[in-house]
């Protein structure tokens, strides 16, 4: 009896070993990115030329901004350390280009979701971390402090290859304005022509030119009118074709967002474990087995929130102290007046 | 059969890897936008493009297609080039005799031209002429009118429209006068071959020229009035003209630096093609009795231009594919319309470039045959 029961533990053992084995390497079979990556051993993320707030480098080469934090909330969970990120700074025209060709593994750089991009080009829109809108910039001096007192012949500076180009047509067409497009191809060099003179307003989404105006030459000269011409939810962008990569992504989003909901920080997060919510407790990793779905262990989400932060923390250090955009607007909790609202992390 | 078969083998070796190479890239291509759920496919160009583009020759807004908007690139890019071709010639061709002058200042000062900016990178020159060139204009309200008919502003140079009454009879005018020349030319070289005698043919020209579309005003009917550009108020402190013609400061900034640019490699080739004809040429020609002008144009010009044409045709190539970093300061070329928004919006990538980078070579090779044509023409002829 005692002999079968020493043949039998070893038996369970060993399905036991054989099995974890199985289910770490099924999720990672199933996505190359992840192989990959831990291959690798750092993240590859596209991220913007130069936005404040969103994804901007300092003169020693660090990276910040609310588009970087999901990067590095990716690198944390998947990889244990969220600074273990590669940044590819990206214009405009490149960055799809970019995600498929395989170049980068996210797409973390203020651009929008539409129907057409998600659809055609063989890209995924994980989630929304910025909902933003396009608007317009004007010298305080035109004495123009709304869109209504555009006339023919205005000239407006924009990016090439964006959503700007198309949502400005449908504008200015609706208003039966004519306009004189001048688009270039890198956002400094819109700034630089706007800020020369060269065009009557500058127009792009409503955080962009927030940001744009910190970077000019006297920023008090100039004023974000009030008109949002069109709708720009802001996300992180995979390739199409890795469902596990797909949703890592997303809910490495959707838990910076879900743990700014339940309370949980940086700072708090490993006295939140012995929380009695069991929602809590789920998010840092005290609970439940959520990680072993993505191939990862349980302590992902925990890391997430360690390292880089619920998104509240993450807008504060890098949007409103930096003096964007003080105030949140639509991207606060749908439990305090805005629309951000995730999916139950369970 | 004379062929042997080691000649034959490297020969269908080197196409069977050529046909393999693409062959894989083509299959790659294939089984990778397959994983990614791309579609290939060129029927995007008849969709509506719904983007408007600052500058275009033809009429074109968001409405017109995808393919129109390529025409828009397409024409913006030949504008810019045969525009730059043009200047960088005749400013390559006078730095270059320049600097064969026995004067000194002049020799220096082509000399000095030649190796500044040339030895610039083109797309400095390009930032310096379009941003610090263009914050030094004035606005529009500020600027000061030029023989009080012209404005040149930080939003563009604004020139007179021309505007015609039965300008199809000025322009037939034209095209008689031109015809004219033609025949008399033929004209005088019979004369001068048969009979030795020298017609003025340049003065008859001149004259043809001018008094044919004459003609055509005195009697035909022809009118011609000028639309002065007037200052409009958009708000406060903005204003643009209005009337008239108006040519974006994109254009001026990108003309400028590539015909600055070309030119001192234009400017070189002319000087190697004249120092190239031999002393001797110039010697003998002169001991013929002719003058110093018919020594320039009958004996030394004919054998420099041989030496000359091959290495410009390189300048005029390198000038059609600089005109791409029109990108940089919002030129609508084609790079930027086509290969910039046109791709941004379709997300059709491998299609467009393609598509782009066809267009470039089908102009660089029509320029090519256009100057080898010119080459054989002026080569020497054996009788």
């Amino acid at each position: 009896m005692f002999k079968y029961l020493k043949q039998l533990t070893s038996l369970v053992a060993m399905v036991a070993v054989l099995f974890t084995f199985t289910t770490e390497t099924m999720a990672a079979k199933k996505s190359k990115t992840l192989k990959n990556t831990q291959k690798k051993g750092f993240v590859r993320c596209g991220v913007s030329q130069g936005l404040p707030g969103f994804s901007n480098a300092d003169a020693a080469g660090n990276w910040t901004g609310v588009d970087v934090d999901v990067c590095r909330a990716v690198a944390a969970a998947v990889l244990g350390d969220a600074n273990k990120v590669k940044f590819t700074p990206l214009s405009a025209k490149e960055r799809f280009t970019a995600l498929t060709s395989g170049e980068i593994d996210i797409l973390s750089r203020n651009t929008t979701w539409t129907l057409s991009r998600d659809a055609d080009i063989g890209l995924t829109f994980v989630g929304v971390n910025f909902y933003d809108g396009q608007g317009f910039m004007v010298r305080k001096s035109s004495g123009i402090t709304s869109t209504s007192q555009f006339k023919n012949g205005i000239s407006a500076c924009t990016n090439i290859g964006t959503t700007t180009e198309l949502n400005m047509r449908d504008f200015f067409n609706s208003k039966g304005i004519s306009y004189e497009p001048v688009a270039f191809e890198k956002a400094d060099e819109v700034v630089a022509a706007y800020d020369a003179g060269r065009c009557d307003t500058y127009t792009t989404d409503k955080s962009g030119l927030a940001a744009q105006r910190t970077k000019m030459k006297n920023p008090d000269e100039h004023i974000v009118l009030p008109e949002t011409i069109s709708k720009e939810p802001l996300g992180p962008v995979v390739r199409q074709g890795d469902a596990v990569w797909e949703d890592i992504v997303r809910w490495s989003l959707n838990t910076m967002i879900e743990a700014e909901e339940y309370g949980i920080t940086s700072a708090n997060a490993d006295m939140m474990k012995t929380s009695e919510n069991p929602a809590i407790k789920r998010l840092v990793g005290a609970e439940g087995e959520l990680g072993a779905a993505f191939g990862l262990d349980n302590d992902w989400s925990l890391r997430i929130i360690k390292q880089v932060g619920n998104y509240g923390e993450s807008y504060k250090r890098n949007i409103a102290d930096t003096g964007i955009l003080p105030d949140r607007g639509p991207n606060q909790l749908w439990t305090k007046g805005g629309i951000l609202y995730v999916p139950p992390a369970r | 059969m004379n062929f042997k078969l080691k000649d034959i083998v490297p020969q269908l070796v080197t196409v069977i890897a050529v046909v393999l190479i693409f062959g894989f890239f083509t299959y790659n291509a294939q089984i990778n936008m397959e994983n990614r759920g791309i579609d290939f496919g060129y029927g995007f160009l008849s969709q509506e493009s719904s983007f408007d583009v600052q500058f275009s020759l033809i009429e074109y807004d968001g409405s017109h297609s995808y393919f129109r908007a390529y025409l828009v690139g397409l024409l913006n890019t030949i504008l810019v080039s045969v525009i730059g071709i043009i200047i960088a010639t005749i400013l390559g061709v006078i730095v270059g005799v320049a600097r064969l002058s026995n004067n000194y200042l002049i020799n220096k000062f082509a000399a000095f031209y030649v190796e500044f900016f040339r030895n610039i990178p083109l797309l400095l020159q390009i930032f310096f002429w379009y941003f610090a060139a263009l914050r030094a204009l004035p606005l529009p309200q500020d600027a000061e009118a030029i023989f009080g008919v012209f404005f040149l502003t930080i939003k563009g140079l604004y020139v007179p429209a021309f505007v015609w009454q039965n300008f199809n009879i000025f322009f037939y005018s034209i095209v008689a006068a031109v015809l004219a020349i033609i025949i008399i030319h033929i004209h005088s070289k019979k004369v001068q071959e048969n009979q030795g005698k020298q017609i003025p043919v340049f003065l008859i020209s001149l004259g043809l020229i001018f008094i044919l579309p004459l003609l055509g005003f005195v009697l035909g009917g022809v009118r011609l009035s000028f639309e002065v550009p007037v200052l409009k108020q958009l708000a406060t402190t903005s204003f643009i003209y209005e009337g008239g013609v108006s040519l974006p400061p994109e254009l001026i900034a990108l003309t400028l630096s590539l015909s600055l640019y070309t030119a001192t490699f234009i400017a070189e080739c002319v000087r190697a093609g004249i120092q190239g004809v031999g002393k001797g040429q110039k010697e003998a020609a002169a001991s013929i009795g002719l003058t110093p002008n018919q020594v320039l144009k009958l004996v030394i010009m004919p054998q420099a231009l041989r030496i000359i044409i091959p290495p410009t045709t390189n300048q005029y190539l390198n000038l059609t594919k600089n005109s791409s970093l029109a990108a940089a300061i919002a030129y609508p070329d084609l790079v930027l319309v086509f290969a910039g928004t046109a791709l941004m919006q379709t997300g059709k990538a491998i299609e467009i470039v393609s598509i782009t980078m066809f267009t470039y070579l089908t102009l660089s090779i029509s320029i090519s045959i256009l100057m080898n044509w010119y080459n054989k023409k002026i080569a020497i002829q054996e009788k």
